[in-house]
């Protein structure tokens, strides 16, 4: 065959006469960077999960001897954040909907919230803050944001350790309810996989969602009930609003936790369901939206 | 304008196939177009759209080693990026008989950690699998010659050391198509030399190598073949020494 033979040139435009499709499915070539389907994607995710979790290990390293306090600051950031609205909404505006056990109450809250908004933040930086590996070499992107929920998992083991220590010094009794509070943080790592999915792909169309996340976790944070129980709050009130509120499954989440290890908290039933339902649907959903576009990943 | 040299003789069976493909980029124009409009919506029309493949064509058989020129900002990267599937066609479509793997000189892979985990990550992105990886660990540092500064993060070390090491992490696999962006250009004479005799090694195992360089020497030292990119169009495509003289010729008009 003397393909290249046939061609000329144009106006310095190399054109031929050559059908390269053709060429290309008689020699049974694929074509380069096609999306695989989601089975055989997420076949090749779990092929190359070592990538993920070594990644999530070597950055939590990396952090840890960047900063002389290293994997302090995963603990001390958010007991500081407890310290500050303890005392502003616990001793300066203390207030009727001060719940009991003030302190665990709004440990257990903000530790938990804390899971949800580095998941958050820490997904939707995980495409574009990793540029360069995403030029360089091919891996499903998906490996990205899931390194990301990883090493907010791995941060969440001495988070959870140091909230135990809060609760039992203040005298929370242990109970065998305890036991499904990792069930609970289960689901919640399925919910926030999901949300970091969602918010990678987000991100990579349109760079202002960066500016946008602090903005939705602060609402989520003052609606989720960290610092006062929404329960109290909307006692008087119609009983749909409180309804409503059972609806976000953040604040479900936390209150689920809140239930198990801090005595006079409750959780409905309906909870449960919204916390398993949103995992479910957040996890199949982000797989499904990031994996729709793989293939942009490198463009923008 | 002339007229392409006819096929070297005996060509194995297709290997990569480019089929019109065209590449724009969308960026956002900064400066000037910034500066006149003030509003949002002015601003998205700041975006300006950079054609850096105009209708690239061509087929590459078995054995064939390519090499790629053209000057500065003619769409050589993006070839690339495009044949490696990292960057996707926005028309046409690249096929290939086994996913090429890419050597660019693009920023560490990451910058933060040590040259140890970069090419234990490297290597786990690349499929190997996680015993394998320590396996080729020695090997990689072995090539890649930074044992001394392997503990080091990536972003100490300097751009050819940088280049040493991701060459070094993208041989430790048996590629059936390489495609190496000036990643040679960087490294010192001993490296260039063992990078190039690796990429020889490559190519006698039935493998095809694309290698882009602005060294006229090592294009006609490796290739069989060049395409000469010129703005986004493949300008020539043939026999190295005419394809290179035609480049040299025309750049020094």
């Amino acid at each position: 065959m003397r393909l290249r033979a046939r061609a000329r040139y144009r106006g310095g435009r190399r054109v031929t006469d050559t059908d390269y499709e053709k060429l290309a499915t008689d020699a049974g070539l694929e074509r380069v960077g096609a999306r695989a389907p989601l089975g055989a994607y997420l076949k090749e995710l779990w092929e190359r999960r070592h990538f993920a979790y070594t990644l999530a290990r070597f950055r939590i390293q990396a952090t840890m001897s960047e900063n002389r306090l290293g994997l302090g600051w995963i603990v001390i950031r958010p007991i500081f954040t407890a310290i500050i609205f303890g005392t502003i909404f616990g001793v300066i505006m203390s207030s009727e909907s001060r719940p009991d056990n003030f302190v665990p109450f709004l440990v257990v809250g903000v530790f938990i919230f804390e899971f949800f908004s580095k998941s958050f933040s820490a997904g939707a930086k995980s495409i574009t803050s990793n540029a360069s590996l995403v030029r360089s070499l091919n891996f499903p992107r998906m490996l990205l944001p899931i390194a990301a929920v990883i090493q907010q998992v791995f941060e969440l083991v001495p988070i959870i350790a140091v909230m135990t220590l809060i609760i039992v010094g203040f005298g929370e009794p242990i109970t065998w309810a305890w036991l499904l509070v990792p069930v609970i943080l289960a689901l919640m790592t399925m919910f926030n996989l999901g949300i970091a999915l969602i918010s990678a792909r987000l991100t990579v169309h349109l760079r202002d969602v960066t500016q946008i996340i602090p903005l939705l976790t602060r609402i989520l944070f003052y609606s989720s009930g960290i610092f006062y129980s929404l329960e109290q709050v909307l006692k008087d009130k119609p009983p749909w609003l409180l309804k409503l509120v059972e609806l976000n499954p953040i604040h479900d989440f936390i209150t689920l936790v809140r239930a198990q290890m801090v005595t006079g908290n409750e959780a409905s039933p309906l909870m449960w369901w919204v916390v398993i339902g949103s995992s479910l649907s957040m996890l199949i959903i982000g797989v499904i939206f990031f994996w729709r576009a793989e293939e942009r990943y490198g463009r923008d | 304008m002339t007229e392409a040299p006819t096929a070297p003789p005996k060509l194995g069976a297709p290997i990569v196939v480019a089929n019109d493909v065209h590449v724009e980029y969308r960026t956002h124009a900064s400066g000037k177009a910034l500066a006149n409009g003030g509003s949002l919506f002015k601003r998205q029309k700041g975006i300006r759209v950079v054609h850096a493949l105009k209708g690239v064509s061509f087929e590459v058989r078995e054995g064939e080693s390519i090499g790629v020129i053209g000057h500065n900002g003619s769409g050589k990267s993006t070839l690339m990026r495009t044949i490696a599937g990292l960057t996707t066609a926005t028309q046409g479509a690249v096929y290939a008989s086994s996913r090429p793997a890419l050597l660019g000189v693009n920023a560490a892979l990451i910058p933060d950690l040590s040259g140890e985990k970069n090419v234990l990550l490297g290597a786990l992105a690349m499929g190997h699998s996680k015993a394998a990886a320590e396996e080729q660990y020695e090997d990689i540092v072995e090539f890649s010659g930074l044992s001394e500064f392997i503990d080091l993060p990536m972003k100490t070390y300097s751009s050819g050391m940088q280049a040493r090491l991701r060459f070094s992490i993208a041989v430790s696999r048996d590629h059936q198509i390489l495609l190496v962006d000036e990643a040679l250009a960087v490294g010192d004479k001993a490296f260039r030399d063992k990078s190039e005799q690796r990429i020889r090694d490559l190519r006698e195992q039935a493998g095809t190598v694309f290698l882009v360089s602005h060294s006229m020497r090592s294009i006609l030292d490796t290739c069989t073949r060049v395409l000469w990119i010129d703005h986004g169009n493949l300008k020539m495509d043939g026999d190295p020494k005419k394809v290179v003289k035609a480049y040299q010729a025309s750049a020094k008009k």
